[in-house]
């Protein structure tokens, strides 16, 4: 099968097995106090779950709504790292980018990245965002409106999706020395500082262990070498 | 603060946090030095969101039993070559059934 063709799938299947989880958000954004339509709102136009998440957590604690709002956009400042990679792979102009950036998210960053030529990129990227796009709408709206009557997603396993896409998508690159290392240092950063630092900046601080890798590997790093190959 | 209001500014915020890294100026783009960083970084954040997944609840962190079994359940499909979708059904399915059991 070709780059592009198992790309696309893995794109639509990422979509089924993550989207679904749009009813978890739906359900607690209801649960929260939002309305139904302010939570197919976020999902529509937010679309970046863990933003979604938090908001709806401080409106259900009755914390301070402009404190809420900071925490989730702390929280999608990730996504500003990724738009930097996805823009010389996704090589998009004009409205096609506006277009783009809104499916600028983990899974679809995970998906492009990892495909080994930039058609197979451009075919991950909009596969799993039409993918995500359309099953975390159209499950946010039924858990929005049908709180009481859905299942618990975790029964389904569904919470373990996420990370084992991540991890799956990762793994042939495991195997580079340099990138493994990068990879440990910001899990590491990420875990040992989550107890003391709000939601969302343990996985912004993670960029760090990027730095640390430049400084180690002086002009022959995986960035370098992956920058090149590009290049050609 | 109206929540209506706090819904708008976070789809907002959120769009142009997606767009600042897309439509970065070209010479940004272009510097060794940013190349390099943006081609690594996705490697560190999606790391990290493995494992604030796996073991992060909140600001807490949490041994919950099912999930660590669904992920050593993707890691062995990993291991034994599974193709992608399997590895993802793996870890749902067997995430379920120990939680459905224990």
């Amino acid at each position: 099968m070709s780059e592009v063709s198992s790309a696309r799938r893995d794109g639509i299947g990422v979509g089924v097995a993550v989207g679904v989880s749009g009813v978890a958000f739906g359900s607690a954004a209801v649960t929260a106090g939002l309305d139904v339509a302010q939570a197919c709102v976020l999902s529509l136009f937010a679309f970046t779950g863990a933003s979604q998440f938090a908001l709806a957590g401080v409106v259900g604690g009755g914390g301070n709504l402009v404190a809420g709002t900071l925490g989730a956009l702390l929280l999608g400042a990730r996504n500003t790292f990724y738009g930097l990679r996805l823009a010389d792979l996704l090589a998009v102009r004009g409205p096609r980018r506006w277009f783009a950036a809104h499916g600028v998210i983990d899974e679809t960053t995970a998906v492009a990245t990892a495909q080994r030529t930039p058609e197979g990129s451009r075919a991950g990227f909009y596969a799993t965002f039409a993918g995500v796009y359309v099953f975390w709408n159209l499950t946010t709206l039924a858990g929005a409106a049908f709180t009481r009557q859905m299942a618990d997603p975790s029964l389904l396993g569904l919470d373990a999706v996420g990370p084992a896409t991540f991890l799956a998508l990762l793994w042939p690159r495991f195997r580079e020395p340099g990138t493994r290392q990068i990879a440990v240092l910001g899990a590491g950063i990420a875990l040992l500082s989550t107890p003391f630092l709000p939601p969302g900046v343990p996985v912004l601080l993670s960029a760090v262990a990027v730095l640390a890798g430049f400084l180690r590997s002086g002009t022959r790093g995986p960035g370098r070498d992956l920058a090149e190959k590009e290049s050609v | 603060m109206n929540l209506w209001i706090a819904v708008i500014a976070t789809c907002v915020g959120c769009y142009a946090l997606k767009i600042a890294g897309l439509a970065a100026p070209r010479r940004l783009l272009d510097h060794p030095g940013v190349r390099r960083f943006a081609a690594l970084v996705p490697i560190a954040l999606l790391s990290a969101l493995i494992v604030v997944q796996t073991f992060g609840q909140g600001q807490s962190l949490t041994l919950d039993g099912p999930r660590l079994a669904g992920l050593g359940a993707a890691v062995a499909a990993l291991l034994l070559r599974a193709p992608f979708l399997v590895v993802l059904l793996v870890a749902a399915a067997v995430t379920a059934a120990v939680r459905l059991l224990v």
